[in-house]
């Protein structure tokens, strides 16, 4: 069958299972834009390209498949780093398809050339440049099978115009056959023998998860694991949601803004079972003095993980839910002995930890606390809303103060901490679950980097919620600046902001205002249940700090408390 | 912890941008390169790498396993620790006046290296060997004087086991 580029692309991406593309036209695209018109791909048509690998970032994380971006050459492609990176750092599969000029022109600096396979080189799992018509096909499939197997990461196929307009005999290849790319996913059995071990010897040990767990689907494992060893459980930011936030084994959030408990417990324990994480900074703090007393265990599909930031005693290569299966197949062969007696000790003492340094704000009656906007939300959500968010204090204040129950409900940009993430998530994550509430909870700041995507909610007829806690600042870096700044607080007020009610009007969106504590209730539920995107402008507490907090660069067991 | 010389030689993809994964990976995660350097192997499809690292031995460690991450890189192998034969390739363009010319020769003769050039007033050597008869040779062309000098940089191959070893 003769076919163009353009049609060999709809071609496969059809077969992948594409439903949903996040992109914007221009002159490279103009062919493939022209036949994805003629299939039934849905197209959304964002109103900046980065906030179309954002939602496509959305889209992956809460459908649990890979995501989908299409932009022109040029300006069209550098607008889509930033979202690339932030994909990059969270290990979320997307594929980012940009158009290239035509491949006589590339190296002439013709009109609307970039080097984008340079450009994004450093944050992308891999990326390609078709040189022709004949490679097309095998390299899109090579771009999906790479983005989501191992640890997945965004992937990037810059297509030349004439190879998408050039017409060759086309058939479908069957399977991707890369020679140097095999992922481990089946952990090693000596090595879980060794963990089991651990377990037996241990007696105050703990789970420290991560966004490795949500993404190989891994939760249930998890949770299975944790309750039948009784082992608590603590997730980074990337792992909320990978166990229930209503079990009593559940610590709360580790790190700078994690709970006390989860922190306090980390100093003490003698076995930390990490599965798919990386040990962040901010989450280890100073790395020398982490779960200093613990002999840790590290399960990673990704091998460059491990022993990067922190040594190990027990590696364990291996996708997250495999190896969690696997460890729940020998616990059930095993005799822990009565562990209830036996982690008595141990649980309560984190039980007592908690009653004395629980999550806590000061309640005020004239003034709104961001922290009660987002217990409400939980309330009246039952904690089933997906949560996108933006980037600073907002942001903490979702992971601490929304109890996540399942995965996949909460969509934050962890490792890049990119401000304007939430809103073309939502996007994203409502195209992937029509039927779920989403609400991005936004600060004041960060909703202003990427506000034009609400004419595409608005378009689209997306009902998302835009719950933002205005406090007039920059807040999270205010929040340092008061801390170890001398409360100097250089170019953090951001008193000249839009009327954000009225820019939901002008976009076509309902627009909300709260400014008394006894109006957030009504607001909310006015908001939440409404058919239509909403925005609300919680009038919230300026000075507002997040708390605990663990200085940069301090031991995690010292924080900062309200 | 110390610092040491590592030889890495890894098999890529003969294919562009390749070489650029991989000297970006070094430079953006502020790894060491001693020396680089890449050739075709017998398959035309494979190039093979030899890169001169100083790293401690976390530090190679996580280097090997970010280099095998990388999709264009089929396998990395460290021949520091085993037994390996390793040379590398100098021109040294050394001042030859009257005067010095027979000690040159002198000096060529017992490196067993080759004079490929004669000017005027240089000549240019060819050496071949370790990094040790490189350093010895220039030592002793430096006081004659030395006026440019290309280095091809380290490669480098695993030794064959012995008969009866
Ligand atoms: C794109 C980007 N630029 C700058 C920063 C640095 N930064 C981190 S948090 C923050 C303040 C965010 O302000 P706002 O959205 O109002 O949130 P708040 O902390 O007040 O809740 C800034 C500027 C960032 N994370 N991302
Ligand atoms: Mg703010």
């Amino acid at each position: 069958m003769e076919l163009t580029g353009a049609q060999i692309l709809m071609k496969v991406l059809k077969d992948e299972g594409v439903d949903t593309i996040f992109g914007y036209p221009g002159g490279a695209v103009i062919d493939i834009y022209d036949e994805l018109a003629k299939t039934d791909i849905r197209h959304v048509l964002v109103r900046h390209e980065q906030g179309a690998v954002h939602a496509a970032d959305g889209y992956a994380r809460a459908k649990g498949r890979t995501g989908v971006c299409l932009a022109t050459s040029g300006p069209g492609a550098t607008n889509t780093v930033t979202g690339i990176a932030s994909a990059y750092l969270d290990s979320i599969p997307v594929v980012i398809i940009t158009g290239q000029v035509p491949t006589h022109l590339i190296g002439n600096d013709a009109f609307q050339e970039v080097d984008i396979v340079g450009i994004t080189r450093p944050c992308t799992k891999h990326n390609f440049l078709v040189q022709r018509t004949e490679d097309l096909a095998r390299i899109i499939k090579e771009a999906f099978y790479i983005a989501q197997s191992g640890r997945p990461g965004p992937v990037l196929v810059d297509i030349p115009k004439d190879v998408g307009n050039t017409k060759i005999d086309f058939e479908m290849p069957t399977d991707v056959n890369l020679r140097s790319y095999n992922p481990t996913y089946n952990p090693n059995p000596r090595q879980l023998k060794k963990v089991l071990k651990l377990i037996e010897e241990s007696e105050r040990p703990m789970i420290f998860a991560g966004g490795g767990v949500i993404l190989s689907k891994g939760s249930e494992e998890l949770t299975k694991f944790a309750r039948r060893a009784q082992i608590p459980v603590t997730t980074s930011l990337m792992g909320l949601g990978a166990f229930p936030g209503s079990d009593p084994l559940w610590l709360g959030m580790i790190g700078m803004h994690g709970t006390y408990r989860a922190n306090i417990c980390t100093g003490a324990c003698d076995l930390m079972i990490s599965v798919g994480v990386r040990f962040d900074d901010r989450v280890t703090g100073k790395t020398d003095s982490f779960a200093s007393q613990a002999k840790i265990v590290h399960i990673d599909i990704d091998p460059t993980s491990i022993r990067k930031n922190i040594p190990v005693t027990t590696p364990v290569v291996g996708d997250c839910r495999k190896t969690l299966e696997n460890l729940n197949a020998l616990l059930d062969e095993t005799d822990l002995g009565d562990l209830q007696q036996k982690r008595k000790k141990w649980l309560d003492q984190i039980v007592d930890w908690r009653s004395k340094r629980p999550l806590d704000y000061e309640q005020d009656e004239d003034v709104i606390k961001p922290q009660y906007v987002v217990e409400k939300l939980y309330e009246l959500t039952k904690g089933e809303a997906i949560i996108t968010t933006e980037v600073g204090q907002n942001q903490m204040w979702a992971a601490q103060y929304y109890h996540f129950e399942s995965p996949n409900h909460f969509i934050t940009s962890g490792g890049l901490g990119c401000m304007g993430f939430g809103l073309p998530a939502a996007i994203g994550a409502q195209m992937a679950c029509p039927d779920k509430l989403v609400v991005d909870i936004a600060g004041d700041g960060s909703i202003q980097m990427n506000s034009q995507e609400l004419m595409t909610a608005v378009q689209n007829c997306l009902p998302i919620k835009v719950v933002i806690l205005n406090n007039g600042y920059l807040g999270m870096v205010r929040q340092w600046q008061e801390l170890f700044y001398d409360k100097r607080y250089s170019c953090t007020c951001m008193d000249h902001a839009p009327d954000f009610v009225k820019l939901a009007e002008a976009y076509g969106a309902v627009g909300l205002r709260a400014t008394k504590p006894e109006e957030v209730r009504s607001v909310l539920k006015e908001g939440l249940f409404s058919p239509e995107t909403v925005i609300m402008d919680f009038r919230v507490a300026k000075e507002e700090s997040v708390y605990p907090m663990v200085p940069a660069g301090a031991p995690i067991t010292e924080m900062l408390l309200v | 912890m110390k610092e040491e010389k590592h030889v890495l030689s890894l098999l890529v993809d003969n294919e562009p941008g390749v070489l650029s994964r991989i000297s970006g990976l070094f430079s953006g995660r502020g790894y060491n390169i001693e020396s680089l350097c890449v050739a075709e192997t017998t398959e035309p499809n494979i190039s093979r790498l030899t890169i001169v690292t100083k790293a401690n031995q976390p530090l190679v460690e996580q280097v090997k396993k970010q280099l095998n991450k990388l999709i264009n890189v089929l396998k990395v192998y460290e021949l520091t620790g085993q037994k390996f034969v390793q040379r590398e390739m100098a021109l040294i363009k050394v001042n030859a006046k009257p005067d010095n010319r027979a000690e040159i020769l002198r000096i060529v003769d017992i490196f067993r290296c080759k004079v490929v050039d004669v000017g005027k007033e240089h000549y240019t050597l060819e050496i071949t060997g370790d990094e040790g008869k490189l350093a010895a040779i220039m030592s002793l062309l430096r006081p004659i004087g030395i006026k440019e000098i290309a280095r091809t940089g380290a490669i480098a191959l695993f030794r064959e086991p012995k008969n009866g070893n």
